[in-house]
């Protein structure tokens, strides 16, 4: 049973190692994001299968942190490529504007 | 029983595995950035959320089955809001060009 | 057949391949990923080693804090108008760099191989105090009862970093608020996973500080998990980085390293000498220092990566 999951955690690193190929391939930076994303799914799969073949106490909150941060990167990579919706932000201006008054 | 509960988590964590490798399949393979996310997202529901529906069984007590479906759920919601920002930043690109 | 050193292998093999990548990559962002997934791999390593509270540490300040910071500061770097590819560094530097780089990696690899068998240890020992001091998880004891003044210096040296961030600052801009790190207008998308991952993520950040007594854990994995859930919603404009002339900022900022030194003065008082927690009162004590950490770990960490105050922004 331990052996099955472990291979099944081997099974799902090795898939997104390759994935890890668009990182290199990819054309636009999003590709490259979206080859971290999967890694970090896979990653969190990977670890759960793991602690559970090799009993590491108190491993599901290590697996709890890595969810809750598995997509901070993407949304520090969009919010560094917004640099010219200057002509989106400006509706945000006169909506604060208007608040203001009232 | 137990045996039953095996099988059933094996089948479970190797279709989990089989989304994985879809997942990839996808992203190596989609012409365009836009199809490569709808694949990422399939691996992230499907393959992750099965993989954990096969640890349930063999989950120690309660409270740690229920941090799983929270780890999952949390992937889930995290995969659809991240994919609809990079959608959203991918059509703006292709706008601006 | 034995499955678990070939994925000890294949695991330390890809890692390898990551770290490769990360240095060869010609772009920034290209480079900035390969680190973040190298910090998630490490984590995984971490457990294969069977180090939980290591493991939690790498995923939350290598995979969040440090990949976006890196991030913030790569679209800094591209928006101020400076040249992508910077200039190229010499080749007799870079020589240089990986010669050093080699010396340490072997000099690391000695010392892990030629160990003596049995491997000299103090885990016994470590294990041993732990009743006196009331705690369960043998990391927390170390870090706070054994080498206590350590993590106090730890703390002040992060405060000092941050000092050193804002001291980069126009000396016009000395008191304002950094420039806003969100820079997008309101998006719905992002807007929900805020509003439904920053409560979460203070839940779990709380649970993990106060477990960390008896089970993996500790004040810093739960205060960088907060740092992280404070820099989403300043990423989605729900909150804006505060001035840095804030008193409420200023305190939070020096609580930690202030009541552990307090703490350690008390104990002259009414324990043995500087540092030392009367017995009976150990675990009390220690969860009160770590508290006012966690809040100055939580409000460093994104002051960090918010950056020094600017002169356009603030009131």
């Amino acid at each position: 049973m331990n052996d099955l999951l472990l291979a099944a955690a081997g099974f799902i690193l090795m898939t997104v190692a390759v994935g890890f190929a668009r990182v290199l391939r990819g054309p636009a930076d999003v590709d490259r994001m979206m080859a971290a994303q999967l890694f970090a799914t896979g990653g969190i799969a990977a670890l759960l299968l793991v602690a559970h073949a090799t009993t590491v106490p108190g491993v599901e909150d290590v697996a709890l942190g890595l969810a809750l941060l598995g997509s901070f990167a993407s949304v520090a990579f969009v919010n560094g490529r917004a640099d010219s919706t200057t002509e989106s932000a400006e509706p945000e201006a006169e909506s604060s504007q208007g608040e203001d008054r009232t | 029983m137990s045996f039953a509960l095996d099988v059933f988590s094996l089948a479970a964590i190797g279709a989990g595995a089989f989304f994985f490798f879809a997942g990839m399949v996808g992203l190596l393979r989609f012409p365009d950035s836009l199809t490569r996310l709808h694949a990422l997202t399939k691996a992230d529901n499907l393959g992750l959320g099965l993989v954990v529906l096969g640890l349930l069984p063999q989950a120690g007590s309660l409270l740690a089955a229920l941090k799983l479906i929270i780890v999952w759920v949390l992937v889930l919601l995290s995969g659809a809001a991240t994919s609809q920002m990079i959608g959203r930043a991918l059509r703006k690109g292709e706008d601006r060009k | 057949m034995n499955l678990l050193p070939i994925i000890d292998v294949g695991l330390a093999l890809l890692v390898l391949g990551i770290a490769t990548w990360t240095i060869a990559a010609r772009e920034v962002f290209g480079a900035v990923v390969g680190y973040v997934v190298y910090g998630l791999l490490l984590s995984l390593v971490w457990v294969r080693l069977y180090a939980p509270d290591v493991a939690l540490t790498e995923a939350a300040v290598g995979g969040g804090v440090t990949g976006v910071l890196l991030l913030t500061a790569g679209a800094r770097l591209r928006s101020g108008g400076g040249k992508e590819a910077g200039e190229a560094t010499g080749l007799p530097l870079r020589v240089v760099a990986a010669v050093l780089s080699l010396l340490v990696a072997l000099g690391l690899a000695a010392v892990v191989l030629f160990l003596p068998e049995p491997p000299a240890t103090l885990a016994p020992e470590a294990r041993a105090g732990l009743a006196a001091t009331g705690l369960g998880n043998p990391i927390t004891a170390v870090l706070i009862s054994y080498r206590s003044f350590d993590t106090m210096l730890e703390k002040i040296v992060l405060v000092l970093a941050l000092t050193g961030v804002w001291s980069v600052a126009a000396d016009g801009a000395w008191g304002r608020a950094p420039a806003p790190i969100g820079r997008m207008a309101p998006d719905g998308a992002l807007t929900l996973l805020t509003q439904t991952l920053a409560p979460l993520g203070i839940v779990v950040g709380l649970h993990i500080f106060w477990v960390g007594a008896d089970a993996p854990g500790g004040a810093f994995q739960g205060g960088a998990l907060l740092a992280a859930m404070w820099m989403i919603v300043m990423m989605a404009r729900l909150a804006e980085a505060p001035r840095i002339d804030a008193r409420w900022l200023r305190l939070a900022l020096i609580a930690g390293p202030a009541v552990f030194f307090l703490a350690g003065l008390a104990g002259v008082a009414w324990g043995d000498g500087f540092f030392s927690y009367p017995p009976g009162f150990a675990k009390p004590i220690i969860l009160f220092i770590e508290a006012f950490m966690l809040l100055t770990i939580a409000v460093t960490l994104p002051m960090l990566v918010a950056g020094p105050p600017s002169r356009g922004a603030g009131r």
